[in-house]
């Protein structure tokens, strides 16, 4: 844990920026969630910012920027792989919602 | 001792020089955990998604975002609480990391209350996990299941603050196991800048 350390000595202005930061962010999802736009533009605005907050998160509160790059690397790819290949499924819930049939 | 038998000694005793990553087994095991348990509710959104988008009669039952704006903003303060907490470890103030141990430890107990508090008024409602009165009834199932994991974790995390901070102030536990614990909290409160948007915010009533 020895590359965390100093980090975490940097003083807690850094951990207060990215609290408000985070606080913003949420904020402003709320934002969205009031605009006038159609369901699809809402989810992706509020899913940017959500993947924002996240990375903020994981970066500075769970201080994966300062482990050991390959570690970080390994922790990014592979989530980051297994959560794209879960959407392989969205057409089908498009088939559901206009009554398509299934392919023979 | 034959050049295989060399081999084989430089193999074993490359496996089991340091560990993984120079990462300490138990933060190692920490952040594998962590791993598993973001494609656990990656699977569980996706599946809400799914059933959302192809769902015509899709409920939007939220009025007031209050509640669940206040339940955000405690547990993002709690994160915060809990970056004290291993700070105040790392300097060896041990009254103050145990202090702030049990504020974030308090945080989520509140954000629960306040959890439990939205269940009971959408079940007063007469939503129920199989049908509710605004349309489809997989909405209750999906959300119900997608909130109540994240409040199972909330509920794991405080008993984990607790017993934790409990043993760190006996002597038993280190910086390093708050350090760990910290980032179990922290990623239940990224679950939640996900939860927050996809299940409440799309579903306020217009």
């Amino acid at each position: 844990m020895a590359t965390a350390e100093a980090h975490r000595s940097a003083g807690i202005g850094k951990d207060l920026a990215v609290y408000l930061c985070l606080l913003v962010l949420a904020g402003l999802q709320f934002v969205i969630a009031r605009q006038n736009i159609d369901a699809s533009q809402m989810l992706w605005r509020m899913l940017a910012v959500a993947i924002v907050e996240a990375g903020l998160a994981v970066r500075f509160f769970m201080h994966l920027g300062t482990e050991k790059r390959g570690f970080a690397l390994f922790v990014v790819i592979f989530t980051v792989f297994v959560l794209l290949a879960m959407q392989y499924g969205w057409t089908d819930s498009s088939r559901m919602v206009i009554g398509a049939p299934f392919s023979k | 001792m034959s050049q295989a038998d060399l081999t084989v000694d430089e193999h074993s005793t490359g496996l089991t020089i340091g560990p993984v990553f120079s990462i300490p087994t138990k933060k190692l095991a920490m952040w594998l955990f962590i791993i598993a348990d973001t494609m656990t509710f990656a699977a569980c959104l996706v599946a809400y998604g799914f059933v959302r988008n192809g769902s015509p009669d899709w409920p939007r039952p939220f009025h007031s975002i209050t509640n669940v704006a206040l339940m955000t903003f405690i547990l993002l303060t709690s994160s915060l609480t809990m970056l004290l907490a291993l700070r105040s470890a790392r300097m060896g103030d041990k009254a103050a990391a145990f202090r702030w141990t049990m504020i974030t430890a308090a945080a989520g107990i509140l954000f629960a209350i306040l959890h439990v508090r939205e269940w009971m008024a959408l079940i007063s409602e007469g939503m129920t996990l199989f049908k509710n009165p605004w349309g489809t009834g997989l909405f209750g199932a999906s959300f119900f299941t997608v909130t109540g994991l994240h409040l199972t974790h909330v509920t794991g995390g405080i008993v984990a603050l607790i017993v934790v901070g409990v043993r760190y102030k006996g002597g038993r536990y280190n910086a390093d196991d708050l350090e760990i614990l910290g980032l179990y909290w922290h990623f239940v409160d990224l679950v939640w800048m996900f939860v927050v948007p996809l299940v409440y915010l799309l579903n306020l009533a217009h």
